[in-house]
Parts: C-alpha cells; sequence; structure tokens
C-alpha cells in the first residue's frame, strides 16, 4: 500500500469572480521513501493540491469539493483541524516557495526549529533547542546561528532553515513546494543535494513541486505532470523521459531549447493555459493540441495505463509516442 | 545603539533652536502689546513706554532672540507678563497634571484598543467584532470636545456624581481621561486591526500553520508579536500628543494643564510664557518621539541590528554547551 | 491598434478601483452621507426653515421640537438652520485647508523626495522642526497671529498640515523614484519635470488620496476646536465650532444646544473616515481578495 494517495481529488475557490476550479479530478500516489515530482506550469494547481493533502487551503474561498486524500490508509479529508494539526509537521511536512518569507522575523532561527519539536514531542525546553541546535548542523549551518534571526541569513541558508523546520520531526512525507525556484542555480544545486542525502538517510518520501525537468531528472524516481488541475501523465522516470506519451508533456520537452540540437528557433506551444473559472468542456489541452481530433473538444479523455504504472490522460497517446524525437 | 540615541539628542539641540525661531517670528507678526495689556488702556503713553523698555520689547529683535537663547541655556526662560512669577516655575507647576492625564488616556487607549481588537481577531465577524468597528469609528469621528461636554452633561449635570472641572481628585480624573483615551482607544484599535490584517496574510503565519500549530497560538505568539510593533510606537506617539496637547480637553473640564496655559498665554500676549511653554512642549514632544523609535528598534530585531545592538546569540548556544557538558564543539 | 489597446487598459485600471471601492457598504455608505451633507450645506439658504441669524427672544433656548429640529439658542434662533449654514462654513473650511496643505506640503515634499541631497535635508529639518509642535498649538498660534476669521483660519488650519503632506508625498515619491521605469523614462531622454508630473506623480496619488479624505476630516475638526477655545470663527458665524463655544455655557440647563452642532461634525468626520477606509482598501494594490 502507498504511503499516500489522492483519489480523484477536486478543489475549488468559490470566490466573487467565479469558481476557480484549480485541481480537478486529481489521482497520485506515493511510495515509501519515493520522490515524486509534480510538474506543471504556473497556474496549473500544484500549490493548491500541497495545500489540500495537508489541509492548509484557505477557507474562505477554497474548499476541497470531493475526492480522497488517503495517508496510510486513512481518509484526511474527513479529518477536523485537530486531527490535522498532529499530522502536520510530524507526519506530513511542508516547505513553500519563497524562503524570504516564510519564517517569522522576531523570533530566532532556534525558536522555530525548537517551536516544531515541542509540538509533536514530549520534551523539555532545553532539550528541544538542542535538538534544534542538531537540525542545524544537519542542513550544513554552524550551530552557534540557532540565536540568529531570519534576517542575519541569506535566501539560500534561510531555505536550509525552512527544510531544518520540515525535517525536525522525522516526518513520512516531504511536500517541497518550488523549494529552489527562489535561489540562485548554484545554491540550488547545493540545496537539492542537500534534500536528497537528507531523504536518503532519513527514508523520507517527498512530492517535489517544480516546473523545472532538470530538477525532476536529478531528484525523482516518478513524475506526474499537471495541467489544468489535472495529472495529464505519470509514471517513473524513464517512461516520462524516454517514453513521453501526452502532447502536454511532449511539448514541454519541447520548449527546452538544446545544446546538442542546431536550433534556430524556440519551439514554444502555442496558446496559453486555460482560466480555471472557464475551462473548456473535453480535454482541457485540446485548444493548444497539435494532435487535437475533432472528439477532443467536447469529450474528456479517459486515463489509459500503457505500461505498468504509466498513466496518460489522452486516447492518442500512440501517435505521440511515435512521433517523438529523441532527447 | 546608544551611538544612535546619542547622535538623536543631539539632532534636538538644532530642532529646538529652530522650534524657538519659528515661535519667537510668530510672536513678532502677532498683533497686540504685551506693554500696552499689561500697564492697563488707561495708563499713560509714558508708563508704557517705561515698560516697554524694562522689558526689553525695544530692542532689535535679533538681539531679543539671541538674549533669550542664551537665558534658556542657563534655564531661565523669562518671568511671566501676567504673574510675574518665572516660567519656568509655571510650566513645571502645570507640568504634572497634564502628565497624569496623558498616562491615564494612554493607559485607557492602550488596554481598551489593544484588548478590543484582539478579540475581534480572534471571533471575527462576531457581535463583539463588530462592536469593535463601530467603536473605534465613532471614536475617531467624535469631537474630543463634544464627547468631553457630553460626558458632563449625562454624569456631572444628569447624575450628578462626577464632577465637571478641575483635576485634584481621582474621581476629577475619569471624564477627561475618558474623552481623550477614547478617542486614543479607537485610534489603537484600528491600527492594530490593520496591522493584524497585514501580519495575517503573512508566510510565515502559513508556516506556523504547516508545523501543525495551533490557531490561538498562531495568533498569539506569530502574528500579534508582529502585528504590535507598529502598535506600540502608534501608542506612544499618542502618549506624546497627549503631552503636548490636551488642549481642548483642558478648556472644557477647566483643567490648568500646560494646554490651558498655552491659550490663555496666547491670548494675553504673554510672549515668555508661549515661548518657554512652546519650548519646553516641543522638547518633551521630541524626546518622546525618540523613546519611541528606540522602543520599536529594541522590539524588531531587523531593526535593532541596523542600528547595531547586540542580537543575544550567545546565551542560548552556552545553555546547550553545558548541558551537553561543553564537548564537541 | 495598440493605441486602442492601451486606453482599454487605463480604463479598466481605473474601472477596477472604482468597482472595488463601491463592493465596500461601508464605504459606499459613507460617500453617500457625505454626499447629502454637502447639498444640504450647498442648499442651505433655500432649504433651512429660518434665517442663520433670525433672532427672536420668545422663543429663546427651546428644546427641539417639530417647528424647531434641533431647538433654538439663548438668542432665539434655530439652531438647526444654523447648523445647516454652519455646514458650508466648515467643509469649506476643511476642503481648503487641505488644499493649501496639499498643496505647499506636497511640492516640498516632492521637491525634497525628487532632488535629495542638500535639498532634502534642509526642506526635511524645517518640517521636523514644525513637527516638533504638537500640531494644535501650532495651528492655535498661527490663528493668534493671523487674527480670527474665514480665512485666517483656513490658513492656520492649512499651514499645520503641511508636514503631514510633505512627508507622505515624500516617502510616496521615495518609494517610486528607485523604481525602474524612473530609469527608464530617464534614459529615452525625459527631464526632470516631466518625469515628475508625468510618471512619479499619477503612481503616487493613491496613498495622498486617503490621506486627503482623512485630512479633511482632521481640518474640520481642528477648526471647530479652534473656534471653541475662542480663536477660529467667532459668532455670530454659525460655523459648527462657534455654536459649540456659545452653546457651552448652557450647558447645565439647555444641553441641547451643545449636542446637535456636534452630531453634525460627527456624522462627516465619519463619512469623510469611512470614505477615506474605503479608499485605502480599494487602492491598496496589495489587497487582492
Amino acid at each position: 500500500m502507498s504511503l499516500l494517495e489522492l483519489k480523484d481529488l477536486t478543489i475549488h475557490y468559490f470566490t466573487d469572480e467565479g469558481v476557480v476550479k484549480a485541481v480537478n479530478g486529481l489521482s497520485l500516489s506515493v511510495g515509501a521513501g519515493e520522490t515524486v515530482g509534480l510538474v506543471g506550469e504556473t497556474g496549473a494547481g500544484k500549490t493548491t493540491t500541497a495545500l489540500g493533502i495537508m489541509n492548509l487551503v484557505p477557507n474562505p474561498p477554497g474548499k476541497i469539493v470531493s475526492g480522497q486524500i488517503l495517508y496510510n490508509g486513512e481518509d484526511l479529508t474527513e479529518k477536523n483541524q485537530i486531527e490535522m494539526r498532529d499530522i502536520r509537521g510530524r507526519q506530513i511536512s511542508m516547505i513553500f516557495q519563497d524562503p524570504m518569507t516564510a519564517l517569522n522575523p522576531v523570533l530566532t532561527v532556534g525558536d522555530q526549529i525548537a517551536e516544531v519539536i515541542r509540538l509533536h514531542e514530549e520534551i523539555s525546553r532545553s532539550d528541544a533547542y538542542i535538538k534544534a541546535a542538531e537540525m542545524l548542523e544537519m542542513v550544513g549551518i554552524p550551530a552557534e546561528r540557532l540565536g540568529e534571526y531570519p534576517h542575519q541569513f541569506s535566501g539560500g541558508m534561510k531555505q536550509r532553515v525552512v527544510i531544518a523546520i520540515a525535517l525536525a520531526c522525522n516526518p513520512k512525507l516531504l511536500i517541497a513546494d518550488e523549494p529552489t525556484t527562489a535561489l540562485d542555480v548554484t545554491i540550488q544545486a547545493q540545496v537539492l543535494k542537500m534534500m536528497n542525502d537528507l531523504k536518503q538517510n532519513l527514508g523520507t518520501s517527498m512530492i517535489l513541486i517544480t516546473h523545472d525537468l532538470g530538477v525532476v531528472a536529478e531528484t525523482c524516481d516518478k513524475v506526474a505532470i499537471m495541467y489544468a488541475g489535472e495529472i495529464v501523465e505519470s509514471g517513473s522516470l524513464e517512461d516520462i523521459f524516454h517514453h513521453t506519451a501526452h502532447p502536454y508533456t511532449k511539448g514541454l520537452f519541447e520548449s527546452i531549447p538544446s545544446l546538442k540540437k542546431d536550433m534556430k528557433r524556440l519551439k514554444p506551444i502555442k496558446g496559453l493555459m486555460p482560466d480555471p473559472r472557464n475551462l473548456p468542456d473535453g480535454c482541457s489541452f485540446c485548444p493548444r493540441c497539435p494532435y487535437a481530433k475533432e472528439e477532443c473538444a467536447s469529450q474528456d479523455p479517459k486515463i489509459t495505463e500503457i505500461t505498468p504504472g504509466h498513466f496518460v490522460k489522452c486516447p492518442y497517446w500512440k501517435e505521440v509516442h511515435l512521433n517523438r524525437e529523441d532527447l | 545603539m546608544y551611538k544612535y540615541i546619542l547622535k538623536r539628542l543631539i539632532m534636538l539641540i538644532p530642532v529646538l533652536i529652530g522650534v524657538s525661531l519659528v515661535v519667537f517670528m510668530m510672536l513678532e507678526i502677532t498683533p497686540g502689546d504685551p506693554a500696552r495689556q499689561l500697564a492697563g488702556s488707561d495708563a499713560s503713553e509714558e508708563a508704557v513706554e517705561q515698560l516697554r523698555d524694562e522689558l526689553g520689547l525695544n530692542d532689535p529683535a535679533a538681539t531679543r532672540f539671541v538674549r533669550y537663547m542664551w537665558n534658556a541655556c542657563h534655564g531661565d526662560l523669562g518671568t511671566s507678563y501676567t504673574t510675574k512669577s518665572p516660567v519656568v516655575k509655571e510650566i513645571i507647576n502645570r507640568f504634572p497634571t497634564t502628565f497624569t492625564l496623558a498616562c491615564l488616556s494612554t493607559l485607557i487607549a492602550g488596554c481598551t484598543g489593544i484588548l478590543l481588537e484582539i478579540i475581534s481577531a480572534t471571533h471575527q465577524y462576531s457581535f463583539l467584532d463588530r462592536f469593535a468597528t463601530l467603536f473605534a469609528l465613532l471614536g475617531v469621528s467624535m469631537p474630543v470636545f463634544w464627547l468631553g461636554m457630553m460626558l458632563i452633561v449625562f454624569f456631572s449635570v444628569k447624575l450628578a456624581i462626577l464632577p465637571s472641572s478641575g483635576f485634584s481628585t481621582p474621581l476629577h480624573w475619569i471624564m477627561p481621561a475618558v474623552a481623550v483615551g477614547y478617542r486614543a482607544a479607537a485610534i489603537i484599535t484600528r491600527q492594530t486591526r490593520s496591522s493584524m490584517l497585514e501580519v495575517i496574510r503573512q508566510d510565515y503565519i502559513r508556516t506556523a500553520r504547516a508545523k501543525g500549530q495551533s490557531e490561538k497560538v498562531v495568533i498569539y505568539k506569530h502574528a500579534l508579536k508582529n502585528a504590535l510593533i507598529p502598535v506600540i510606537t502608534v501608542l506612544g506617539l499618542q502618549f506624546g500628543a497627549g503631552l503636548g496637547g490636551a488642549v481642548v480637553t483642558e478648556t472644557v473640564f477647566s483643567i490648568s494643564g500646560l494646554g490651558k496655559l498655552m491659550v490663555d498665554s496666547i491670548n494675553a500676549r504673554n510672549y515668555p510664557m508661549v515661548q518657554g511653554g512652546v519650548l519646553v512642549i516641543a522638547c518633551v514632544f521630541t524626546l518622546v518621539n525618540l523613546a519611541v523609535d528606540v522602543l520599536y528598534a529594541y522590539l524588531d530585531p531587523r531593526i535593532k541590528s541596523q542600528y547595531g545592538g547586540r542580537v543575544k546569540a550567545k546565551k542560548l548556544l552556552k545553555n546547550k554547551n553545558e548541558a551537553k557538558g561543553g564537548g564537541e564543539r | 491598434m495598440s493605441e486602442q489597446v492601451q486606453l482599454d487598459k487605463k480604463k479598466s485600471m481605473k474601472e477596477e478601483k472604482i468597482r472595488a471601492f463601491m463592493k465596500n457598504k461601508l464605504a459606499v455608505a459613507g460617500a453617500v452621507l457625505l454626499l447629502t451633507m454637502i447639498v444640504l450645506a450647498a442648499l442651505s439658504p433655500i432649504i433651512a426653515p429660518y434665517g442663520f441669524d433670525e433672532q427672536n427672544y420668545e422663543i429663546a433656548r427651546q428644546t427641539p421640537s417639530l417647528q424647531h429640529l434641533a431647538g433654538t439658542d439663548e438668542l432665539g434662533r434655530d439652531i438647526f438652520s444654523r447648523i445647516l449654514y454652519g455646514g458650508r462654513v466648515s467643509l469649506t473650511i476643511g476642503i481648503i485647508s487641505v488644499g493649501i496643505g496639499l498643496i505647499f506640503g506636497g511640492s516640498l515634499g516632492v521637491i525634497a523626495a525628487y532632488y535629495g541631497g542638500v535639498t532634502e535635508t534642509v526642506i526635511m529639518r524645517v518640517i521636523d522642526v514644525l513637527m516638533a509642535i504638537p500640531s494644535i498649538i501650532l495651528s492655535i498660534s498661527i490663528c493668534a497671529a493671523l487674527g480670527s476669521g474665514i480665512v485666517n483660519t483656513m490658513i492656520a488650519v492649512g499651514i499645520s498640515s503641511i508636514p503631514t503632506y510633505a512627508r507622505v508625498f515624500r516617502s510616496s515619491v521615495i518609494s517610486e523614484k528607485s523604481k525602474e521605469y524612473i530609469e527608464a523614462a530617464r534614459a529615452v531622454g525625459a527631464g526632470n519635470a516631466r518625469i515628475i508630473l508625468k510618471h512619479i506623480l499619477p503612481n503616487s496619488i493613491a496613498p495622498v488620496i486617503v490621506q486627503a479624505s482623512l485630512g479633511v476630516a482632521q481640518a474640520i475638526t481642528t477648526a471647530a476646536s479652534l473656534s471653541f477655545i475662542g480663536l477660529g470663527i467667532q459668532p455670530p458665524n454659525p460655523e459648527w465650532g462657534a455654536l459649540l463655544s456659545s452653546g457651552r455655557q448652557y450647558i447645565r440647563d439647555f444641553p441641547h444646544m451643545v449636542v446637535y452642532p456636534g452630531i453634525a461634525i460627527m456624522l462627516t468626520v465619519l463619512a469623510l473616515n469611512l470614505i477615506g477606509d474605503g479608499l485605502r482598501d480599494a487602492l491598496d494594490p496589495r489587497l487582492k481578495r
């Protein structure tokens, strides 16, 4: 049984300007010790999915409309806030995109790490601080800096502190929402490597949300491609990268400029992601799809399992598969 | 940090000179002859002229100003034209009254304002929340002196339980303090509210929730600590303003405080009193502002380190090392 | 074609802000209330049941009744009519004083912020000196120096508000000045005046508008306070503060003379505060709900 399983999750935001259908019938599974990459452009609904798992979707206006979030067999959507608080930080942790604003400016770094420890463990204040110091060392920050304030750290170090907080109670699942997007490329590499090492040492599973396929290639075991609130293709790293089956995924790969080939023009995917308040009938990718057929505009495609573990939400995946150019 | 404070204190001097200059110039252009006023309308022209000489009013303006400043540096702010006693003495007599009023009203404002707002924040959209909003709106809209008069009408005239003028007993203090304090409380409530609203939207609040922290602690420990910083400074500023300017309230309640002294002196063309009074008020006001800035820097670690304050990192580590037996580090 | 797109964009941003303001029920209520007060004040000669100085000793000091909605004062004048007429004075003073503060304070603030250096230091030191004196005392001093009367009151209140507007403009301009679009404008050869007028000012306006609407409220209250203590505007002019001042001696036996003018002030200030709050919420780009 997998650690986390999302079944047909649907999350909508009910705003004055209409219903924003952020996540629509999303299904995903994460096994123990696995790193699953959740890939998609901005606006695809990745952050909402992550917040949904933690039940942190801002409550007006957002709501989990339907679906199940099975963690170790238990449905998280049925839990109340008090039960969720037990889970947050201890079983499932989350780190957010912008390290600059994720830490409370008036509390020391040590306070903030110790806080999560004391929330979930029966431990004295001084022991909590000792543990916090150990966490700092683990993420590569000297323990003496326990008493310093967030503004005294650089962006990359702040993100490490955030990671320290997230991993302090040894959660089984870490959800990382674009953890390195706001960082310089060199720092990015450092932080990713550190996350990988920690993950292996502690045996944590991870959902890594990103729009960067390069990051995915380096760190993930499984990949899920998200578009307009749905998973359009998912499978192992090998499946997605070498046996691409969905037109959108193919489009993503082709839009990356290649160092090997002689390219004169970039090849973007034409059009824009649909407005989540106004999703098209039928397949949501259809308006931009080079393989679109007549029925695509009116019939929402079913999910097909091409090879064990490799799922695609497109009836014409064979054409995409065959037409794939080599990366 | 101390360097910063010292620098600000030094800056005080040019500001005070500037203030004196402004007041001096305004008094120069104010019509009315203090000598004539003192001597009376039927005194002879020679008597008035003699009085002018005595008061030094015939000297050129620059001389008078420099002489004034020189005396001021020695603690001599001149002698009141009307009471013939030293200006400094008059001010010191009145100061405790104004100070008490300012303290009381600030206390009322702080407690009521912050309390009300915390309740609102934790019980959003409830009756208490709406009440607090209304309370605050009315408080900033009501003229303070009108509120004072309404209080007098109700408590002194209709119910006859509170005295309507003077400041001698604590019973006398209630209405003026409430009149000034209500408005200040309203301002604090609004400030706390907008501050909280802004803080609650911040990412680090989301981080705190993601740790599994309970909502109560999120609000009190994380949000409030950040939100209160600007509020405390507003409170301090209210106190400063109260010191200098509960002018109209003092008039309504016939309280002999600094504010009323100023108004009466201006009307009587009592130049030394006005100059001395405004100078002292400006000085106190500026000092209070400085204190508020220092307090702000003290509360917000980001600003503190900017001004060179030491941020205490060592203590925590020392404890930890001791606990570990001072081993590996 | 692109011009059309430009125009549409500009219009829709303004529209969006207006719409945001309209959604705020309290703000709209405030606007309606203010409009009512303005209309009542403007039309006072027509709608006031009596003249503002129509004296009639026989009916002096009467409590409110159907013929005299707010009662009569010590000289038999109808207080309601006096309040209506007084509205003209109070509102005018409020608006013009803020105008004075905006123009002079604003210019100082913009010049200080834009040119920086010595200019800025000098101007800001002067502002600091002015701010060291509590504004009520400042306005009292100026009023005493100039004498009473409507114009002098406007000048006094206006001048004492200059530091506030200087600061608001200055901080606004400073934050805009460092933004890249200003650099871009300079890079294509725009002169200083043009940059200030066309680029910086329109973008700095939001906090100023909020401050101004709250400022009118403050100005009205300050003017009333000045009249109340005997400076500012004197009876028989029915300015609201003057009404309170003359009614004060009768507070024991005839409190109605003091209650109603105060309510007038309160309602006007309330309306302006609601509008100011609404504007602040609508114009703040960060508050995207």
